[in-house]
């Protein structure tokens, strides 16, 4: 068999356990994709040692007949998880050669239901952008481009390096976070599915936190199934994470059985934006024409309040990343910048934090220190929590209408340049995830899959939005949905 | 609400990180940008409305108060940028 690491994990799994291939074979594929791929940018730490002392572990256990969920699948994890001994710098300087003493509860989670661990992916550095551009090792790059156009697009934000090397094939899945869109977003821009799972379905513990209240991690991979297998492995309940919940984790695979007849599929009206492109519309069109093909009934519905997540979220999120990023002091880890005679500890702090963090993390700390300033916490901060709640409340009435599960755009557009949108107001940049941020403020689960492509050949992807906890329903409708598209293409290689 | 220099250089303060003096024209102005954005906000009636505590309904999980970690100076201290002697090394702090 050739070009291993163009499989899935479902292909990957069924022909390891037929013993068609080996873990070792598998992994060697992918090391080598890896090292013909720098071009794009997406591995920032590599570990092959690790991965193939893994994989030969993995051969062993299904020589044993011993075989775990995920045992001998080679995938690339986010520099945002905590990886024992490994480099774990969320792609900041001001955690420049931080090597943890532990391992993050899902990484270990993955781990111990025998996945390989290939090496770190890029990210903007603590998750804090739409573009990858904000990261310390410089941008991931996608492995799309625009038909006859060399220029080089962004492949989303924040898990771009993820989603460029599942697109491209360095692994065969990646690990996500996702606080306002930084799975969904990077997943409609590469062509691959990603899922955000409900808030609380994994553990927190050891993920390198921005807005704790909305960070959620979830799986970046090749197929609706594939998500379905590696989020069972990543999630459950952790003592160590108190807001993770203690409910059981049902077989998501076992769920995917494409039947969706009788289901209610909201439309949000309010999702229809202004300025949004015709592509982006008539992929909508098609998504729900599909479905309902499928047998699924089409519902106009109204979240009267979506309009206000992106300012809510631009409100909570920086409050909690400046009361988070300030355990980056220089003392405990990461870097000190150097002092001159007579600089004290304030000297010490400010020097240390002006250098390590880069300008978008350094804004959203003191825009987040300003809203919870005397004086303007209840005129911001509160007011936007106050908004959270009815944002949450759309959401209920939506489900308590009889909604099942509700299509969306994933992105107002296809991936666009990187630097395009450099120099712009760091608005325009926030206004990507204007169709992703809603489900973070509300908790809810989100998956996102490629519906087609735009005139330029670039991917285009949707949303479809869950119950709490029924992750299971949502990717058997968008099982259903990705079964009607029939979506095969891939990046023409050029790296 | 508009912010001028001084409340940025306030903030910064606040937030411990150095800005240079001839930065906090700029930063002020992208204070404003994000700030007006945000302003959208005083359009919601929030009457009434609770502020969000939690997303989920859940009531935080109670454990045994027992010590089940611990012992590890070494690892603690591995990422320092300045370890001494068993501690973290500051600048003097009193003088």
């Amino acid at each position: 068999m050739t070009d291993l690491n163009k499989l899935g994990l479902a292909e990957a799994r069924d022909a390891l356990r037929k013993g068609d291939i080996t873990s070792v074979e598998l992994t060697q594929a992918c090391l080598i994709a890896i090292d013909g791929a720098e071009a794009l940018n997406a591995y920032v730490h590599k570990t092959p040692e690790i991965a193939l002392d893994r994989a030969k572990a993995a051969d062993a256990r299904l020589n044993a007949g011993d075989a775990p969920a995920m045992c001998g699948l080679p995938i690339g994890i986010k520099d945002l998880f905590c990886t024992k001994g490994v480099d774990s710098q969320a792609a900041s300087n001001i955690l420049k050669g931080f090597k943890p003493a532990y391992e993050s509860t899902v990484t270990q989670n993955l781990s111990d239901a025998g996945a390989v661990m290939l090496g770190k992916l890029n990210m903007d550095e603590f998750a804090m952008g739409s573009s990858n551009e904000s990261s310390a090792y410089g941008a991931a790059v996608n492995p799309w481009k625009r038909e006859g156009d060399d220029t080089p697009l962004t492949p989303g934000g924040s898990s771009g390096g993820s989603a460029a090397a599942v697109a491209a094939d360095l692994c065969l899945a990646a690990t996500g976070t996702d606080t306002g869109g930084s799975i969904r977003q990077p997943a409609a821009f590469t062509g691959t599915v990603g899922i955000k799972p409900t808030y609380g379905r994994c553990s927190r513990w050891g993920v390198v936190s921005y807005a704790s209240s909305l960070d959620q991690a979830g799986p970046m991979t090749k197929s609706v199934r594939d998500a379905a297998i590696m989020l069972e492995a990543m999630a459950g309940h952790d003592a160590k994470d108190s807001t993770s919940a203690d409910l059981a984790v049902p077989n998501f695979e076992a769920l995917l059985t494409g039947d969706i007849r009788g289901k209610k599929i909201g439309i949000p009206r309010e999702y229809r934006v202004d300025g949004m492109p015709d592509s982006v519309e008539r992929l909508w069109n098609e998504g729900a024409e599909m479905l309902k093909t499928a047998g699924a009934e089409i519902v106009d519905i109204s979240l009267p309040h979506t309009k206000y997540a992106l300012p809510a979220y631009y409100v909570i999120a920086p409050a909690e990343a400046s009361s988070n990023l300030a355990r980056y002091d220089g003392v405990r880890y990461g870097q000190r910048s150097a002092l001159e005679a007579g600089d004290g500890i304030t000297e010490m702090y400010e020097k240390s934090r002006a250098a390590g963090f880069g300008p978008e993390v350094q804004r959203r700390i003191m825009v987040g220190t300003y809203v919870l300033s005397a004086g303007f916490y209840d005129a911001y901060y509160n007011r936007a929590r106050k908004v959270r709640t009815l944002i949450k409340k759309d959401f209920e009435d939506a489900f308590a209408s009889g909604i099942d599960v509700i299509l969306a755009p994933a992105t107002p557009s296809a991936a666009f340049g990187l630097g395009e949108k450099a120099s712009a107001d760091p608005v325009e940049m926030y206004l990507m995830d204007i169709f992703t941020v809603t489900l973070n403020l509300a908790g809810l689960p989100g998956v996102a899959l490629p519906v087609g492509t735009n005139s330029q050949g670039l991917p285009m992807g949707l949303q479809m939005i869950g119950k709490p906890w029924q992750e299971g329903d949502l990717l058997n409708a968008a099982y259903a949905l990705e079964q009607s598209v029939g979506f095969v293409a891939k990046p023409q290689k050029w790296w | 609400m508009s912010i001028d220099q001084n409340t940025a250089a306030k903030v910064a303060k606040l937030a411990r990180i150095k800005v240079e003096d001839d930065a906090l024209p700029a930063l002020a102005s992208e204070f404003n940008n994000i700030l007006g954005f945000i302003e959208q906000l005083n359009e919601v009636d929030v009457e009434g409305v609770e502020p969000m505590t939690s997303v989920t309904p859940q009531r935080l999980k109670r454990r045994v108060d027992e010590v089940t970690d611990g012992s590890q100076q070494d690892k603690v201290l591995a990422n320092a940028p300045d370890a001494r002697e068993g501690f973290f090394a500051v600048p003097k702090v009193v003088e």
